[in-house]
């Protein structure tokens, strides 16, 4: 069953307006759960409460603040939060290019496809033209209240919109420390060659499956059919080699092969 | 080895006030007799049918967690660029633990040098996540990433085949892209703006009088500001 567009909008690339649909190309499997009442088995509603009186307080009561240090609130109009939204559009910007490889994923936050809306000669020949280029455009635009930025990419015939996170959010090994300690040998670099070759081969997603989730609902479903399952605490299945260990093992061994020599 | 969040929080959160200014509380309430309810009084619920719900206990959930270990388990290297930017979710960095400081220096060369990353699994709060550890600048850092069966395909979607273009219109837009073309990626340019102008405000609102409030607090515990590229400096440069 095809996905449902959850906006519609158009690319701007210089004069050249493309409609687009924007679809999430993700779908969020996570196991969600409802809070019941205990006692009646119903679904809750919830409310806000002044948690010393316990009483309710209602909605055209509350008021907004923004806490500017412990204990001190900056209250927040609805007028003020109106005017700080920006206007509403339908236009998502290329404001410029860049190389493909330039935009580290840590950027990248949310994945989306673009399709064509109407007419689509235009898509393909902006898909066909940044795989050519190899190319990525940098996007802005405004959906549902908020600014968005993006980076528009080709995969295959298609295109993507990432939404990225802003520069304060992301923290880059730049503005790190590089770790202490003596830089490896030559020797002992070759040796970790090695060892990481033998654990080489290509991507494959397929061999990865989320078993816990599926643990949870293959419960779910035995106890919807009456039986209740007895738990037991379970062992992660798959098995390998924690590489630190290996490596650490590895190292130890060749220094005291070097110590042999030398004495 | 020890995991911090590579990226942290910039929206400004508004809190709930009540009339005099008193923070607030959301609280569950039956719907039938309007009562709240307390964290005891209420249990999870999946809803298997319209209406038909199987409840699970916490200790249920906690039964079916995976084993816990701080083992960060590498299966598998593979090309650096080969895997696909969908998968990715979260990035954390990783820094070495007492005494493997050395087995990390060399795993993160080696890592840098051949182009690799590895696959691995870990164990985070009851949930084993799948991660890609890239290597950059000698610091190493995990992605966690979607599980595959969460990736939508073209066809998922529905989007229409690909239908073949006139050269002129690629030519185009390829002149295009020459045109505006950077060789580099500016991320300052990626400074949400909205909260910028919430923080302006706020500060202009609480010179004037009558836009604040002030309650008593207990002990600043909680409020304290967490400098984590600070913290993470100190990790990784720590002789231990």
């Amino acid at each position: 069953m095809a996905a449902r567009a959850i906006w519609k909008g158009q690319l701007k690339v210089g004069a050249t307006k493309i409609p687009v649909k924007l679809y999430s190309a993700i779908e969020d499997k996570t196991v969600r759960f409802h809070i019941l009442d205990d006692k009646h088995k119903a679904r809750v509603k919830q409310h806000m409460i002044d948690p010393d009186s316990g009483e309710e307080v209602a909605s055209e009561e509350i008021q907004k603040g923004y806490e500017v240090e412990p204990g001190k609130f900056v209250i927040l109009t609805e007028e003020d939060l109106e005017k700080l939204a920006p206007p509403p559009s339908r236009d998502i910007e290329i404001v410029e290019f860049v190389p493909q490889a330039e935009i580290s994923q840590q950027w990248y936050d949310r994945p989306y496809y673009l399709g064509p809306d109407d007419g689509d000669k235009d898509y393909f020949a902006l898909v066909e033209a940044l795989n050519n280029k190899k190319s990525e455009g940098i996007a802005q635009w405004v959906m549902r209240g908020k600014y968005y930025a993006g980076g528009l990419r080709p995969v295959d015939d298609y295109l993507f919109l990432f939404t990225l996170r802003d520069a304060k959010e992301v923290i880059l090994a730049d503005q790190l420390t590089k770790p202490a300690g003596a830089a490896p040998t030559a020797k002992e670099l070759n040796m970790a060659k090695q060892l990481v070759e033998m654990l080489q081969g290509e991507f494959n997603p397929k061999d990865y499956k989320d078993e816990y989730r599926n643990r949870v609902m293959e419960f779910i479903e035995k106890k919807a059919k009456g039986h209740a399952p007895r738990l037991r605490a379970v062992k992660t299945k798959r098995k390998s080699a924690d590489l630190g260990n290996v490596l650490e093992k590895s190292i130890a061994a060749l220094k005291k092969k070097e110590e042999k020599r030398a004495a | 080895m020890s995991l911090f969040p590579a990226a942290r929080a910039n929206r400004a959160s508004l809190r709930m006030l009540g009339p005099d200014g008193q923070p607030l509380a959301r609280k569950y309430y039956a719907e039938k007799t309007g009562k709240d309810l307390d964290a005891d009084e209420v249990i999870r619920g999946y809803e298997v049918n319209k209406n038909k719900y199987v409840t699970i206990t916490d200790e249920e959930l906690e039964r079916l967690e995976p084993e816990k270990t701080r083992d960060i388990n590498l299966t598998q290297f593979v090309p650096a660029d080969s895997i696909p930017p969908l998968y990715f979710e979260r990035g954390y960095f990783l820094t070495p633990a007492a005494g493997s400081q050395k087995a990390y220096k060399l795993l993160a060369e080696t890592m840098d040098k051949n182009e690799l990353a590895g696959i691995a699994t870990f164990v985070m709060r009851g949930k084993e996540y799948l991660v890609a550890i890239f290597s950059e600048k000698g610091i190493l850092r995990a992605e966690t990433m979607r599980f595959p069966d969460e990736i939508r395909s073209p066809a998922d979607v529905g989007l229409p085949k690909k239908k073949d273009v006139p050269p002129a219109s690629v030519r185009k837009f390829e002149k295009l892209i020459g045109t505006r073309s950077k060789k580099q990626f500016s991320p300052t340019k990626l400074a949400d703006k909205q909260t910028d102008d919430l923080l302006k405000l706020v500060k202009k609102k609480e010179k004037q009088r009558g836009n604040v409030v002030r309650i008593e607090t207990e002990a600043d515990t909680d409020h304290k500001v967490v400098d984590l590229v600070a913290i993470l400096k100190k990790s990784l440069g720590a002789k231990k």
